[in-house]
């Protein structure tokens, strides 16, 4: 066994420990501790990534020292080092976009607090990433709900308390039918490793005895996960939780944590139930019809926003919204570009969050839109960074968000009729309502505020020069140039997700 | 149907706490009957798994007297998920606790849709 193999387990186990050992340091020691394990765990990631390329196959990492059917295990793939390696690049870039307001909205007690919450998030994530055992996911869904929720109330206002709370009561709800649904499945198969639940499971299906609390039980899991990533009905608790908290926590929010429940979402798809039986029970067509709601609910409801960083929050339900419609097409295809947007959607989304921080702190701390009037003048990095992240999103060509609407596309014309008309036709609607409020705020940060606008906070706020925050610049320049990657050499990242889902499963 | 229901009374008990717990959870205003419906569905979950590891006639999965034959005991594995489950909803109990105290101190009313209106209130 090569050495590298460790990586994935070494890197879960590092973040693990940071955070307890995060809890002795001071703000100061935790912030740079901080630093250099996630650049620790972004090397060790892009390492394993290389490997992975040229290894070809995945392997299995037993945990302690019971072998397959009993023990529990790790199991790396070319998906799931590269998902790594782009979640661990993300949370890097939002911390340090944001970390000036982590040190301005946190307590100075609080602040190696929060660190904690990050190194546990980040190692929930990669062990939602590579286990190979759903029980183990589920405690790590656990510990990064419960990190998430640190994550909003960190900055203790009576907004955030509440956000919190409702965060939790929807997601304790979501873990709730999650851990019923993996009792039946276990109850049904015997088993709690992935490989050997799918086993199970082709066989009972193919017997047909069990089918009905078969389908239910992958019915209550799927229904879990999708309430705990805000899929359309279930997004009541987004808007505030993302619309409140401190930038950093609201770009690792959008972009990660409910990316880690869709990761693991697919990985059930693949590696616990098999596609195919998926596909066969039709589950994936009620995530259709809830995904299209999404993308057009979604934006409707950003449209009517009053509040910048409520408007982007709402953006992410319409995005949930594309990725889980994707799912729903039930095609390999549809996977592939939903696996796609889910990267296009974390560098974008981060992006936005951290740009509209940069455009409510030139307008005197508020968020409305009417102060925002030419804020984009006032902080030039980020309005620039801002109108980029609103082009990404709405689909302009050059930048990410173009091809995974490409990719959709492709997808749903290759699907029968009955699913290509609503896909192609919500695609189109959902544009325009995107283009619709992200060009309003783009005109609006960009037109000059003159001498009738009444406004004298936003007036009076000073003009934020580029070489005034050399940290945050830097942030949205990484995440631009990651934006603009997934947009120009789209074909090796979809070729990489095609081969990363052939031996995902 | 019928005698396959009173063969798993046991589970079919799991499954309507669960479905209580579940709508407490979901529909009550009162913050502490969201959290007592939270801990109704989690002990349902648990129940659920304790029922499915007992089989009839056998003991706990502790060796006594030497009898190491997999036939004398129950099936350990759902005993030590229900231990886990166990600690994780104890931990989310409290973290749910703790919000609730600082909402009630900030707020002083245990009704999420009160404190909603307030919010918005405080906003404008």
């Amino acid at each position: 066994m090569d050495f590298i193999q460790n990586f994935p387990f070494f890197s879960i186990l590092l973040s693990l420990g940071s955070g307890v050992l995060t809890s002795i340091m001071s703000a100061r020691a935790a912030r740079l501790w901080n630093t250099l394990i996630l650049l620790v765990i972004t090397a060790m990631s892009g390492v394993l990534f290389v490997y992975m390329l040229g290894a070809g196959e995945p392997y299995t990492f037993m945990m302690g020292h019971f072998p397959a059917p009993w023990g529990n295990e790790i199991r790396a793939g070319l998906l799931e080092a590269g998902m790594a390696l782009f979640f661990c690049l993300v949370m890097l870039l939002s911390l340090k976009g944001g970390q000036e307001h982590i040190d301005a909205q946190v307590e100075g007690t609080k602040v190696n607090l929060y660190y904690i919450m990050i190194n546990l998030l980040l190692s929930s994530l990669l062990a939602l990433i590579y286990t190979n055992d759903l029980f183990t996911a589920y405690v790590f869904v656990e510990i990064n709900t419960i990190s998430a929720c640190g994550l909003i109330m960190i900055t203790q206002s009576g907004r955030t308390i509440e956000a919190a709370t409702r965060y939790m009561i929807m997601a304790s709800l979501g873990s709730g039918l999650l851990l019923m649904g993996l009792c039946i499945l276990y109850d049904i198969t015997g088993h709690l490793l992935m490989s050997n639940i799918k086993e199970s499971v082709a066989y009972v299906y193919a017997q047909g005895t069990y089918n009905i609390p078969l389908i239910a039980s992958i019915g209550m899991v799927v229904v879990g996960l999708a309430i705990k990533s805000a899929l359309y009905p279930f997004h009541t608790w987004l808007p505030d939780a993302y619309g409140y908290s401190t930038a950093s926590s609201a770009a690792i929010l959008s972009s990660l944590v409910s990316k880690g429940y869709i990761f693991l979402l697919i990985k059930i798809f693949f590696r616990v139930v098999g596609f195919d039986i998926i596909v066969d029970s039709r589950i994936v067509n009620i995530l259709f019809v809830f995904g299209l709601l999404g993308m057009i609910m979604g934006s409707v409801n950003a449209i009517m926003e009053n509040d910048i960083r409520r408007m982007i929050a709402f953006s992410s339900v319409a995005q949930i919204g594309y990725i889980y419609m994707g799912l729903g097409l039930g095609t390999t295809t549809g996977m592939v570009a939903s696996i796609f947007h889910i990267l296009s959607h974390a560098s974008t989304k981060s992006l936005l969050f951290i740009a509209g921080v940069g455009l409510t702190d030139a307008s005197g701390d508020s968020k409305k839109f009417s102060d925002l009037t030419g804020s984009g003048y006032r902080s030039p990095a980020a309005g620039v960074a801002f109108t980029i992240g609103a082009c990404s999103m709405v689909g302009i060509p050059l930048f990410s968000g173009f091809i995974s609407k490409v990719q959709f596309a492709e997808a749903a014309v290759q699907n029968s009729l009955a699913k290509m008309l609503p896909t192609l036709i919500c695609l189109a609607v959902s544009t325009v309502l995107n283009a619709i409020y992200f060009m309003k705020t783009v005109i609006r940060i960009y037109t000059p505020a003159g001498r009738d606008v009444k406004n004298t906070e936003a007036g009076a706020a000073a003009v934020i020069s580029m070489r005034e925050h050399p940290l945050y610049n830097l942030a949205l320049l990484g995440m631009i140039i990651l934006n603009v990657i997934l947009g120009c050499c789209s074909q090796p990242i979809v070729d990489w997700i095609t081969d990363g889902l052939a031996m995902f499963g | 149907m019928g005698g396959n229901l009173l063969a798993n009374y046991g589970e079919a008990v799991a499954m309507i706490l669960f479905g209580i717990g579940f709508s407490n959870l979901l529909l009550q205003k009162n913050l502490i009957k969201k959290i007592i419906g939270l801990n109704i569905m989690d002990t349902a979950t648990y129940l659920f798994l304790a029922e499915k590891g007992y089989i009839a006639g056998r003991a706990a999965p502790i060796v006594v007297n030497d009898v190491t034959s997999v036939e004398a005991y129950i099936n350990p594995v759902p005993s030590g998920l229900v231990l886990t489950g166990i600690v994780v909803s104890v931990s989310v109990t409290a973290l749910m606790l703790s919000l609730t105290i600082r909402l009630y101190r900030r707020y002083h009313t245990l009704d999420m849709d009160e404190i909603s209106t307030m919010l918005k209130k405080e906003d404008q």
